[in-house]
């Protein structure tokens, strides 16, 4: 029995779709990522889930219990993080994990062992109210709050949203610790490149689900050649390179240009040769792994052919 | 038991925390009793009088001199004939003008009849038919002292005296009224305020997660403001009987019992807002527009609602402070028992528990 179940679950606001017949099965003790981008319908799955929206149609089990029958008893065993920050601005740091810890009937000192990790970072900080927090320990304090009762399955929301790079990595640091304890975790968010660090990941694009393996297995699915190019100038080059129709797409991609090429058509340096002669002195062109987002851009593109 | 105190000491954080609530909650309800009671007042003091009419005349000069005495009266002038008062109006010189009849006293002592005139300022119509009934009551006055001595029978005038407020003041009617309004805007918008800054905060959502039934979440909001309330009554009665010389006739017990009553009542009506508002800003409004002015309006405060059309009267009947109003002004000024305000009690007790099954019934456990 997988620890959330989802069978074809849809959702829908008025005129907009937010899923559509979405199906997952994430195992128990792995770290589940939904990556999509915003209004890709990640909130709405998971206030589905943790029992805050009904479903239109379909079914989800958490642990087995049904996000609409059992929600009482659902509540009392995950631990949820919204998107934004949702703790008490007004209250200090030691009286919003208090508090939590009351409502789910338990106490800090009890479960002190089990967030002591997290804790500990902003235990210095204690006395301070929440509200003047930085982003980074912001979001330890809101993964102590929802961890302080011992919940087996955790569902962060965008976790990462907003906080800086030194966070992200401690944080999710943070989460492979609280899955050897045995916690399922489903995390979404927007960056591709935290993608690759979950267990098996969803992509998740306007409410269908597009792809769903192991990062590894979804990067090796990738259909074509990539290769990386730079040069200057850079817009004009990926203008360029938009022109020319032996090449499949071409991305910006930071400092780069991705070129997606179909296997057997150019090598890496041919193009480079015909691109430098297109007055592009100092452009290179190299072959490269696609990572998740080449892939998600290439399903996303798949997907809309499709509809 | 432990998650309730632990919420409700939350609570009382978030109020003792933000200045702007303890000013709504704990200084307003000081600041109004007091305005309410000295500079917000519809008693007249020191109304000007002319008089029109020929002061050699024994009885108008006796009659002047009355009106002269009283302490909300003084006269400022003496015209020559009745259309100078229209001039005297216009230039805001005098508010009520007392005209005599020519030959005042000879045809008071030959026909036992003499006529007396006197001119409100009617653009002002409320204050202008108090300075009237002033201005009659000194003259039925006269009256009776004249007759009494020249010991003839005249028509008889008839003495007017107020129960239960023989001097008139206004903060007699304005003490329950404000009390009416505070507990109503304490509870209602701070109650609506604080449940939706947590929808909006997202902390809501958080809370509806958490094993906490939503009744725990409503009482849990509502006992700090009862709390709060409890502490407003009792400085509002303290302020009105002690700086504002409002008398506490009835039982206390009875009218704690009544505040509690109708405390309940704001927490329901606050609690619906809370449902329909998804920002504190709508929170507001709806407490202001939809609440204290209709509670200004159509409670008796300040206009009284038997002179409304019968359309108003009735809206009138459905805001709960009206009834509250009434009891306290019974209790409070009049002195009654429980068997003289029963129907208003059973009203309030009707409409506050419509009000706390449907808000609690319409507090979602969902987003």
């Amino acid at each position: 029995m997988g620890a959330i179940e989802v069978d074809e679950v849809s959702k829908r606001y008025g005129t907009c779709q937010a899923l559509e017949r979405v199906s997952l099965d994430i195992r128990a003790g792995e770290i589940y990522g939904l990556i999509g981008p915003d209004g890709a319908g990640k909130t709405s799955l998971f206030r589905i889930l943790v029992t805050l929206l009904l479903p239109d149609s379909g079914h989800a089990r958490v642990e087995g219990l049904d996000v609409v029958k059992d929600f009482m008893a659902i509540r009392r065993r995950i631990g949820y993080m919204p998107g934004r920050f949702s703790l008490y601005q007004d209250l200090t740091v030691a009286e919003n994990l208090d508090f939590f810890a009351t409502m789910f009937g338990t106490t800090v000192a009890d479960n002190y062992e089990n967030i002591r990790e997290i804790y500990s970072q902003i235990e210095p900080f204690r006395d301070r109210r929440a509200g003047k927090l930085s982003g980074g320990m912001k979001q330890k304090l809101a993964l102590c709050c929802a961890l302080v009762h011992r919940p087996t399955v955790l569902f962060l929301d965008e976790p990462t949203t907003g906080v800086d790079a030194v966070s992200r990595k401690e944080f999710w640091n943070m989460l492979y610790r609280i899955r050897e304890a045995g916690v399922t975790i489903l995390v979404s968010t927007p960056y591709m490149d935290e993608a690759s660090l979950c267990d098996r990941i969803s992509l998740i694009q306007q409410g269908h689900i597009i792809e769903t393996g192991t990062p590894a297995a979804i990067v090796a699915q990738y259909p074509h050649r990539l290769f990386g190019v730079s040069g200057h100038p850079a817009y004009p080059l990926l203008k360029y390179l938009r022109r020319r129709n032996d090449l499949l797409r071409c991305f910006s991609f930071g400092s780069e240009h991705h070129v997606a090429v179909a296997p057997g058509t150019i090598a890496p340096d041919e193009l480079q040769t015909q691109i430098r002669a297109a007055g592009f002195s100092d452009a290179t062109v190299h072959e490269i792994e696609p990572n998740i987002e080449d892939c998600f851009m290439e399903l996303a593109k798949k997907e809309r052919q499709k509809a | 038991m432990k998650e309730f105190l632990s919420f409700i000491k939350k609570e009382f954080r978030h109020i003792f925390r933000d200045r702007r609530t303890i000013l709504i909650v704990l200084v307003m309800p000081i600041v109004q009793i007091i305005l309410f009671g000295f500079a917000v007042s519809t008693e007249v003091h020191d109304a000007r009088v002319d008089v029109v009419g020929d002061l050699a005349d024994p009885s108008v000069r006796q009659t002047v001199a009355r009106i002269d005495q009283n302490p909300y009266l003084h006269v400022t002038a003496v015209l020559g004939s009745v259309a100078e008062v229209a001039e005297r109006f216009r230039a805001g010189k005098s508010d009520v003008a007392v005209c005599f009849e020519r030959n005042f006293d000879e045809r008071l002592r030959h026909y036992d009849k003499a006529f007396i005139r006197i001119l409100g300022d009617g653009s002002d119509p409320n204050t202008a038919q108090m300075i009237v009934n002033y201005v009659n009551g000194v003259l039925s006055t006269v009256q009776s002292e004249l007759s009494a001595s020249e010991g003839t029978q005249t028509a008889s005038f008839p003495h007017v005296q107020y129960m239960y407020n023989p001097a008139v003041r206004s903060s007699y009617n304005f003490v329950p009224g404000v009390m009416g309004l505070i507990l109503m805007l304490v509870c209602s918008m701070m109650t609506a305020i604080s449940i939706v800054r947590e929808k909006e905060s997202g902390t809501l959502e958080l809370l509806l997660v958490s094993p906490i039934r939503p009744v725990g979440v409503i009482v849990s909001k509502a006992i700090p403001y009862l709390a709060l309330s409890l502490i407003n009554l009792v400085t509002i009665l303290l302020l009105a009987r002690f700086v504002l010389g409002v008398p506490l006739r009835g039982s206390l017990f009875l009218l704690a019992v009544m505040s509690v009553l109708f405390i309940l009542a704001s927490l329901g009506i606050g609690l619906l807002i809370s449902v329909v508002s998804a920002t504190q800003k709508t929170a507001l409004l709806i407490s202001g527009m939809g609440l204290t002015m209709p509670t200004m309006i159509f409670s008796g405060i300040i206009f009284p609602c038997e002179s409304m059309p019968v359309i108003l009267q009735y809206v009138s009947d459905i805001i709960p402070a009206k009834w509250y109003i009434i009891m306290v002004k019974k209790i409070m000024i009049e002195g009654v028992g429980f068997s003289y305000i029963y129907p208003e009690f059973i009203i309030l007790l009707v409409m506050t528990l419509f009000l706390l099954v449907v808000s609690v019934r319409l507090f979602k456990r969902r987003l």
